[in-house]
């Protein structure tokens, strides 16, 4: 509703500026206008800045922060951006102060802010890939993919990712045994069964598990499963610790899946005569498969890429090891680490092809899961 | 058992009310059923409360062999033979780089969210939404080698002009070192928590009444008066609370810190130079060289972090669980 009257708001103006633009701009040009009292019609309205002044007061800022910066002798990019944003915010300011009143500079002011905030988020991530994918690609090859590190030192080239991947996998499959099922049920408890205290605990304490920082499920596990319990460093052992991960995340989404299905269908159900605990499986359940897949998915890509409980439960291994419950494994996230560690020129180069896999891994599985979502989704939400 | 005499309470309202005797006898499948999903949410409980337990069962026997004492000692020398260790440089560096992320990150993220349910029009607004949730679905692992191997030596420049303007606070005076400090750990994990606030904070602000939005419309409020005077007062909880979920991921990140800090067991006053240490790092960078007095040692640092962080998300939850009851 508010964004038909904004546009109306900010449409009906609009041919005055223009107009008075054409006006003003052959004499003064934009900055200049300081004392544009335009001549004609507008006398009831203030005068307003054309439509192009945003991108232009844009295009000159980003002007002046390169020559600042070319002249300056400034090394760091980060510093010709900064002066360019601080340029342009000034700019507006000043300038709609002048031509337009402060109310609407103010206005401007904020708009400013909130996009050139867009712009730092986007920035880091566009960064982020870049680097990964341009510094990634020259490493991944066939034989990267289905080779280990048996052998290979830190300094030499070649060596592969097989085992990291091999592990990866057996420990995200593990963990998801353990945790779907778990989460699942869970949730089906809050939703279905869940009435007083129990389920008000459970809630509270699902939304505080989230939080649990990963290094701490790790040693949590490594407490209770290593040191307690005597087994050794396995697969396993980190399949236990993102399963902690995991559970929370799993509780959360089907929950809110749970909570769009429309009562209707269960009383329908109910009203035939159907067991409860038939109606939640064969009904229930169904119905929002696709949104408790969609967020499934998104708990494995979140585990998959998880490091510091493997650090502590599965050691690490340069072997193939295709047992997940004996012995130290690898991961793709632990791979990455460690070569970073290694600190040779090789082992960086490793390290960012295993980082490119893992990441295109974890997008896969995101399209995937919102591909369903968007596949699936419950037509009575909107 | 509660469970199931409720149980009846929806069936009634779908219809079959003749007769009501037979609905009391429980089926077999509905029993084992409900056990089984109150048995789940019950394991959860159980796990939440193991991790406190064992943690602690650890931590008091490393904090009993501790020569030093464990909140004041700057050392940690747990594989000594009389162990000394403290967490006062963990604790310090902990927050310090989570404050300077909070900072950095929640009026970024409020700008972000503000953007996307007030400002970008509705089809880049969907792709700012999704942009922001692929953020955070990057693992921490990239963010560090990213950080380490891109950010640390790009952002020397950026070091080098704070020391000139503000250098003279100390708190900012920078040597020309590495730039693999306590600042360069805040700025990247602002990175990383941007999303989870961002994404907090976006879903209140579009709570945000219509009316009200539209009576400031109508008072001829600009855009930024109609956020300023209906939507922010709407959503200062919500920010709130948002802040502090992004400080809790802040606190407990491990990958990123483990890789970009240049750790020393001291505290150093300027943020710009190196030193420091968080928990997660430190039990990361620790582990593989800890021996069994060591591993204890760690987990008694895992214990303080992990009450921290319980304490800062149970919080959290509890500002956005009050918050529903009285909207």
């Amino acid at each position: 509703m508010s964004e038909i009257v904004k546009d109306k708001r900010g449409r009906a103006p609009a041919p005055t500026p223009t107009s008075g633009a054409a006006g003003a701009g052959p004499d003064g040009g934009g900055p200049a206008g300081t004392g544009p009292v335009p001549a004609g019609p507008s006398t009831l309205r203030r005068p307003r800045l054309p439509r192009w002044a945003p991108a232009g007061v844009a295009l000159g800022s980003v002007a002046v922060g390169v020559l600042v910066g070319l002249l300056g002798g400034l090394e760091s990019r980060v510093q010709w951006g900064l002066i360019a944003a601080l340029v342009f915010v000034v700019a507006t300011f000043v300038l709609t102060s002048a031509v337009e009143g402060r109310r609407q500079a103010v206005d401007r002011l904020a708009a400013s802010l909130v996009w050139s905030s867009f712009v730092v988020a986007v920035l880091p991530l566009a960064s982020l890939i870049w680097e990964t994918v341009a510094r990634g690609i020259p490493g991944v090859s066939w034989y990267f993919l289905t080779h280990s590190m048996n052998g290979v030192l830190s300094w030499q080239e070649g060596g592969g990712i097989y085992h990291a991947i091999l592990g990866t996998l057996q420990q995200v499959l593990l963990a998801s045994v353990i945790a779907i099922p778990i989460g699942l049920l869970t949730a089906v408890y809050l939703v279905e069964y869940g009435r007083g205290r129990l389920a008000k605990a459970i809630t509270f304490f699902v939304d505080v598990m989230t939080g649990i920082p990963s290094i701490v499920a790790g040693l949590f596990v490594l407490s209770l499963w290593i040191m307690m319990l005597g087994f050794g460093y396995s697969g396993f052992a980190g399949a236990l610790a993102l399963a902690i991960l995991m559970m929370p995340i799993v509780v959360r989404s089907t929950e809110e899946m749970l909570k769009l299905v429309p009562n209707e269908l269960r009383e329908a159900a109910l009203a035939l005569g159907v067991p409860k605990w038939r109606v939640i499986l064969k009904v229930v359940l169904p119905t929002a498969i696709g949104g408790i897949t969609t967020g499934v998915m998104l708990a494995l890509a979140r585990i998959a890429g998880e490091t510091a409980p493997i650090i502590l439960l599965v050691f690490g291994s340069n072997v193939i090891n295709a047992n997940p419950f004996e012995g130290a494994q690898s991961s793709l996230p632990l791979f990455v680490y460690e070569q970073w560690a290694l600190g040779t020129q090789a082992a960086y180069d490793r390290a960012w092809a295993a980082a490119l896999v893992l990441i295109v891994l974890i997008m896969i599985l995101n399209l995937v899961a919102r591909g369903i979502a968007r596949w699936k989704a419950p037509k009575s939400g909107r | 058992m509660s469970a199931t005499t409720t149980d009846p309470a929806p069936a009634p309202a779908g219809g079959p009310g003749p007769e009501p005797a037979r609905r009391s006898a429980v089926r077999p499948g509905d029993r084992i059923f409900s056990g089984l999903s109150k048995g789940a949410g019950i394991t959860l409980l159980v796990i939440m409360a193991a991790i406190a337990v064992f943690l602690t069962i650890r931590a008091v026997v490393a904090i009993r062999a501790n020569e030093g004492n464990f909140l004041t000692t700057f050392e940690w020398n747990a594989n000594a033979d009389p162990p000394v260790f403290g967490i006062a440089v963990l604790l310090f560096g902990t927050v310090v780089s989570s404050v300077i992320a909070m900072l950095l990150a929640v009026p970024v993220a409020v700008g972000i969210a503000l953007f996307i349910s007030h400002y970008a029009p509705r089809r880049i607004a969907g792709t700012v939404g999704y942009v922001v949730d692929l953020l955070a679905a990057v693992p921490s692992i990239i963010y560090g080698l990213w950080g380490a191997l891109f950010l640390v030596p790009h952002i020397t420049g950026l070091y080098e002009w704070l020391d000139d303007f503000l250098g003279w606070t100390g708190v900012f005076s920078y040597d020309g070192s590495p730039a693999r400090s306590l600042m360069t750990v805040g700025i990247l994990l602002a990175i990383m928590i941007l999303p989870i606030i961002t994404s907090v904070t976006r879903e209140i602000f579009k709570q945000t009444p219509k009316a009200n939005e539209e009576a400031a419309l109508a008072l001829g409020a600009t855009r930024w008066e109609v956020v300023r005077m209906t939507v922010l007062p709407f959503g200062r909880s919500g920010i709130i609370s948002a802040s502090m979920l992004g400080l809790g991921r802040a606190l407990g990140e491990t990958m990123a810190v483990a890789t970009v800090l240049s750790p020393a067991f001291l505290i150093n006053i300027s943020l710009l130079e190196s030193g420091g240490g968080t928990f997660a790092q430190n039990i990361a960078s620790q582990f593989k060289e800890a021996g069994a007095m060591g591993r204890d040692a760690l987990i008694a640092s895992g214990l303080v972090l992990f009450l921290l962080t319980l304490l800062v998300n149970g919080a959290a939850r509890l500002i956005i669980a009050r918050r529903k009851d009285f909207v």
